[in-house]
């Protein structure tokens, strides 16, 4: 559960962050120390597009432990986070690997016995929470959720209300403001200033809502090349903290115009953590998080062939 | 010896559920869809009747266009946008639908009630569930906020008196029960399922409105955990064609969904 962070809390928060245009490039590892046990972290990107991989990668590595993750919706890193024993709980509105996979084996087994909850919202909802953090009020009216059982699981921190106005029935959800929002982006200038293709998702809204901001990025481009296209940036460079640059930094997912995901890294990897979600993740984890000692080595490991083929894959949505 | 031809073709469920859910579509509807049966129904509808049928996905696209045999794996990929009218946020795009702007949205689920109720959550208690499913994503609101049919399995364990959880709300309680929780439009137009065609009588109680060809009424009460309305004249569906098919078949050539 997040609980609501009065408006003094967050504005203090924008206050105490250097705010100035400077160069906030570096290492994976210098942007993980941004993140500290037990913070809540908002994840951009949505399923298997734009997930900042390499960013949870490292955090899993450095052995990070009892975070709040949140995100629209989950897929393989639902089962990263919950799996390798880095989040204590998920707040989402869906986790599983893939549609085409059907349930995943270690978000069951981690839910079910209780290691890790799963705090369950509806998609539009968390859209709502994650604005709300973005505009800096503590709530917003919807018009869903109310007469499900997710309202029920969810009553300590939904409120119904009579419209003040029309008489009519709403509901209001909390707004999430994150510690820290990890959001992978095509491109970026040395300051954040961050460039998305394709579809932006919740990531604004997660960006302006969050304390601090890490942006992995495919590429970091000179602030006059953001300038010629100023249409495309995204999230503005005030609310960035950290700017890395990663390449295939969303692998085995995939990341718009460049790639797509690693299917059959996904598919093997499917196979061997459902078919023992205990000793088969913990396998996964060792030879591809803890064994790599950098995300070149991770990418090794997926192998050149699968990189190539979601590489072509990726580039043809714009030259087929 | 002659060779004996089949008077149908034999289909999958997972393409008898697309074909009559895309036979449900009128040309010229806005609709939201999600990956699975209803992408496949609502691009087989595309590429019969419904060439002007605009999809939208909760990724955040608007217009959507599949070519064949590049299904994306979510509604939030990069191959949902191509050929698309436009690309936009996801909450963005699920506040067109609450502003008013969609007709009708597909949902699946692992279990539905008699009220057209839906649960992709939990099986059993949701406190010490025996299988935690993925959850709502954009289902709860799609059918908050607008008309859908519910493309589903028809197995006992699937259609059952109560939903162990309501994600997403149907009738919810029947009657005038999903106007008094604060959901004035929308509720569940019908189900179609591998049996038949389902809809609701007048107190929101599951009623049937066809079978397809060769179901008895018996097959479809020993596959169903409640009593269905009986309606006097139950209608038969036209069979699946060989068209529909080999359609669906080119939109999915590897069977990622049609298997």
């Amino acid at each position: 559960m997040l609980s609501v962070r009065s408006y003094q809390d967050i504005r203090d928060s924008v206050s105490r962050r250097d705010r100035t245009l400077r160069d906030k490039t570096m290492s994976l590892a210098a942007a993980a120390r941004l993140v500290h046990d037990g913070a809540s972290v908002g994840i951009g990107g949505s399923i298997v597009s734009r997930t900042p991989m390499a960013m949870i990668w490292q955090l899993i590595k450095d052995g990070r432990k009892d975070l709040v993750v949140s995100r629209s919706m989950m897929s393989t890193d639902g089962d990263w986070v919950v799996g390798s024993g880095m989040a204590r709980e998920i707040v989402t509105s869906w986790c599983a690997q893939g549609i085409m996979w059907g349930l995943s084996g270690v978000a069951r087994h981690r839910f079910e016995t209780g290691m890790v909850g799963y705090e369950e919202w509806s998609h539009l909802a968390m859209g709502m929470r994650y604005r709300a953090g973005a505009m800096a009020v503590p709530f917003l009216p919807m018009r869903t959720v109310m007469g499900s059982d997710i309202a029920r699981l969810n009553r300590d921190q939904v409120t119904p209300i009579d419209c003040p106005f029309t008489g009519e029935k709403l509901l209001l959800v909390p707004a999430i403001n994150p510690d820290v929002a990890l959001i992978h982006v095509q491109r970026c200038d040395v300051h954040g200033n961050a460039q998305i293709d394709g579809l932006p998702f919740m990531d604004l809204d997660l960006a302006l809502a969050a304390d601090r901001v890490i942006l992995t990025t495919e590429q970091i481009v000179s602030s006059d090349q953001i300038r010629r296209f100023p249409d495309l940036t995204r999230i503005p460079f005030f609310c960035v903290d950290a700017v890395v640059e990663v390449a295939y930094g969303s692998a085995p997912h995939e990341c718009y115009g460049l790639y797509e995901p690693m299917m059959d890294h996904l598919d093997a990897y499917v196979a061997q953590v459902n078919a023992d979600p205990v000793a088969g993740f913990a396998a996964f984890v060792e030879a591809f998080i803890r064994q790599p000692e950098t995300w070149v080595d991770f990418l090794e490991k997926i192998g050149l062939p699968e990189i190539l083929s979601a590489t072509r894959r990726g580039r043809s949505i714009r030259y087929d | 010896m002659t060779e004996v031809i089949a008077e149908r073709p034999v289909a999958t469920a997972a393409e008898v559920l697309a074909v009559y859910t895309a036979r449900t579509l009128t040309n010229g509807l806005v609709v939201f869809a999600g990956v699975g049966t209803p992408l496949l129904a609502a691009t087989l509808a595309q590429r019969l009747d419904c060439p002007d049928l605009t999809i939208l996905f909760e990724g955040g696209v608007v217009g959507a266009y599949i070519e064949d045999a590049k299904l994306p794996p979510s509604t939030n990929d990069q191959r949902c946008t191509r050929l698309s009218n436009m690309v936009l946020g996801s909450s963005e795009v699920m506040l067109m639908m609450q502003r008013g702007y969609v007709d009708l949205g597909f949902l699946g689920g692992a279990q539905i009630d008699r009220f057209g109720n839906l649960n992709s959550s939990f099986i059993g208690d949701a406190a010490h569930p025996k299988v935690r499913l993925p959850g709502s994503g954009g289902a709860n609101d799609i059918a908050s906020l607008t008309d859908f049919i519910v493309s589903i399995r028809h197995e006992r364990r699937r259609f059952v008196p109560n939903v162990d959880f309501i994600t997403t709300p149907g009738f919810v309680s029947g009657g005038d029960s999903r106007r008094e929780c604060g959901l004035p439009y929308g509720g569940c137009r019908c189900v179609v399922s591998d049996l038949g065609i389902f809809g609701f009588d007048s107190a929101r109680r599951m009623s049937i409105q066809a079978l397809h060809a060769g179901v008895t009424l018996e097959e479809v009460r020993d596959n169903t955990g409640f009593d269905l309305v009986v309606p006097e004249n139950m209608r038969t569906t036209e069979p699946v064609t060989e068209q529909e098919l080999a359609i669906l078949r080119r939109i999915d050539p590897d069977k990622i969904f049609i298997s």
